[in-house]
């Protein structure tokens, strides 16, 4: 499903060039749950944005499905985005002052669907992602960070993406809410959703089957959970 | 897809209706102001127009010289060297001219039933009609019979006939007193609009005999004027006028003329040079307020699609189109700029309209090229600075829009 074969990433600031992503192989099979962590600047964040198609590798090859990404073009890219990948935010980044139903149908914008069919999406979506049936048109900046990141993960399902791209889904949210969210994902995961979840903690990695840290740009380690 | 893009951008608009609201009070401003600016200075320029009109058309006028009492001069007009005798002698005598008007003027405080006021007395014939572009409103102005027998009769300026019978009262038949003679009002001239010291609608009109002989107690006149046939024949009557007068009053040194020839065409030409620096200086008002004007939408437009960058990258992460951001904040800026620019337009209208009217003097004039240049200006500043920066946003990373501050 996802196939990555040796990546590598630099970004020029000035004259330093800085190596995030020095090599790293690996591949994701459909329906897995996999976490990966590593502390800040080990070039996690980098892998995610390379695997959610909003950048483009310095070398090597990323295959989504069978395609070679790393080749598209901008339009293509976002085609890939829109169909192919969910993303779950840190921050939310809901539209403000917006409704949750609202938020959830903007992946459906400038597309074929009619507005009833949109919307008959968005609900779904929405009551999927656990979400009460008598906030769908509460404004986004009402609602509880708990609150937020559902509306953000029904977004994520809304198109019925292959994969979904979580980068710190927890980071703003208390210990409790975290929970939730991460049951959410083990829920999603089990009703056959592929996970890839970007973290720091130990913790929330460990709700995923499989977890793979990396340090300095490199793969450390690829563990797999056994299932019980 | 268009109706996608026009819900969007609706949406988009009411949603942040602060915003959209300021952004629209910019352009408003800046489209109204100049749309005033622009009409109040051509009303300003069609007023100073029709008070020259207002004096007469091809109007030469003769004045006495300036008095020298050893060596030292008296002013402009304090000389009586002008007779009855030299205004029949111009009229005889010189060519290409329509009329000849003799005038004694001076003020004097009139009453009438109670009420009184203090205007200029114009002692003059029928001819001072033609000469000065009178008309009659009310009754009819008095005749060669009634200027040779020096009747007592006199016509009134709508504005002294307000002043001393009342607003839009005929006053034919009434009698008015003037340094203690009694005139009989036989009529009203039409108002010419036109303001100040001579204002010809606050005129008293008698006969020439009847002011020189009861009121100023001699033979001299104030002034002479002349209606030239044409345009083209003032130059050529203001030399005859001068040759004629200069050899009456047995002058041979044309400097040390006893009196001054006054041509139309000079108060015009005057009077253009101070519409063009008139104009010159709205334009640039205008052209400064429209550049604050467009320097505010500006502002506007940056600060609005700049603080929007994050929803730009959130827009672009989820799989937007370049195109589609692109089209949606091209067509924000579009529909902003232009319900500004509709509102801008409608208020400086109205504003020109109430300046119409409590201002009397001024008819502000709208002009369609201050409308076109003013809505062109704003749109253009609108438009590239609401789409460039959004250019620039949805052209960026994803992920770089979205970790925007």
């Amino acid at each position: 499903m996802i196939e990555c074969k040796n990546l590598y990433k630099a970004y020029v600031n000035g004259d330093v060039e800085t190596q995030a992503v020095c090599g790293i192989s690996f591949k994701i099979e459909k329906g897995e749950f996999v976490s990966i962590i590593g502390p800040s600047g080990s070039g996690k964040s980098t892998l995610m944005h390379i695997l959610g198609a909003l950048d483009s590798p310095t070398s090597g090859q990323y295959l989504l499905e069978g395609k070679d990404v790393s080749k598209f073009s901008d339009n293509e890219l976002s085609d890939l985005r829109r169909e192919k990948i969910g993303f779950v935010f840190q921050s939310f980044n809901l539209l403000p002052r917006t409704t949750v139903l609202r938020n959830v149908m903007l992946p459906l914008l400038y597309s074929d669907l009619s507005y009833s069919q949109r919307e008959k999406k968005a609900k779904n979506a929405l009551e999927y992602a656990g979400m009460d049936k008598d906030k769908f048109l509460n404004l986004s900046n009402q609602l509880s960070g708990g609150q937020m990141q559902r509306v953000a993960i029904a977004r994520a399902l809304v198109n019925e993406p292959a994969i979904i791209l979580a980068d710190e889904p927890t980071g703003n949210l208390d210990t409790k809410t975290s929970r939730i969210v991460m049951e959410t994902f083990k829920e999603l995961n089990s009703k056959g959703h592929t996970i890839v979840l970007i973290t720091h903690e130990m913790e929330v990695a460990n709700f995923a089957n499989r977890v793979i840290s990396i340090r300095d740009g490199l793969i450390e380690k690829d563990e797999r959970k056994k299932h019980i | 897809m268009i109706k996608d893009l026009l819900k969007e951008t609706i949406w988009s608009l009411s949603t942040n209706k602060a915003r959209s609201g300021l952004t629209i009070l910019g352009i408003v401003i800046g489209i109204a102001s100049v749309i005033t600016m622009v009409a109040i200075g051509q009303g300003v320029q069609g007023s100073i127009e029709k008070n020259i009109e207002s004096i007469g058309s091809n109007l030469i006028v003769i004045m006495p010289g300036a008095q020298r009492v050893g060596g030292i001069s008296q002013g402009g007009g304090s000389n009586q060297t002008l007779t009855l005798e030299d205004s029949d002698a111009i009229k005889t005598q010189v060519q290409t001219i329509k009329a000849v008007a003799p005038e004694a003027t001076r003020r004097y405080q009139v009453t009438a039933r109670g009420a009184n006021t203090n205007t200029q007395v114009v002692g003059t014939v029928p001819d001072y009609m033609t000469v000065r572009n009178i008309t009659m409103n009310i009754g009819s102005f008095f005749s060669d019979q009634q200027v040779k027998s020096s009747a007592k009769v006199a016509i009134l300026g709508p504005t002294t006939r307000d002043d001393l019978f009342g607003a839009n009262a005929d006053p034919t038949g009434q009698s008015i007193r003037i340094k203690n003679v009694d005139f009989q009002v036989i009529g009203v001239t039409d108002a010419k609009g036109g303001s100040g010291f001579s204002n010809p609608d606050d005129t008293i009109f008698v006969p020439l005999g009847s002011a020189q002989h009861f009121l100023a107690g001699n033979d001299f006149l104030s002034d002479i004027s002349v209606a030239a046939a044409d345009q083209n024949s003032m130059t050529s009557v203001q030399q005859q006028i001068s040759d004629l007068l200069l050899a009456r009053h047995k002058i041979t040194d044309p400097t040390q003329a006893d009196f001054n020839i006054l041509n139309q065409n000079d108060i015009i030409a005057t009077a253009t040079t101070i519409t063009n620096t008139f104009t010159i200086l709205l334009s640039s008002i205008a052209g400064i307020s429209l550049l604050v004007g467009g320097i505010g939408i500006m502002n506007m437009m940056l600060t609005s699609v700049t603080e929007r960058t994050r929803e730009i990258g959130l827009r672009k992460a989820v799989g937007i189109r370049k195109l589609h951001i692109n089209l949606q904040f091209l067509a924000e800026a579009v529909m902003l700029t232009f319900l500004g620019g509709l509102i801008g337009i409608a208020l400086g209208w109205l504003a020109s309209l109430a300046v119409t009217r409590f201002v009397p003097t001024l008819t502000t004039q709208i002009s369609v090229s201050s409308i076109f240049l003013a809505f062109g200006v704003s749109a253009a500043v609108g438009i590239i600075f609401g789409f460039y920066p959004a250019r620039r946003a949805a052209n960026l990373n994803p992920i770089e829009a979205l970790r925007y501050e």
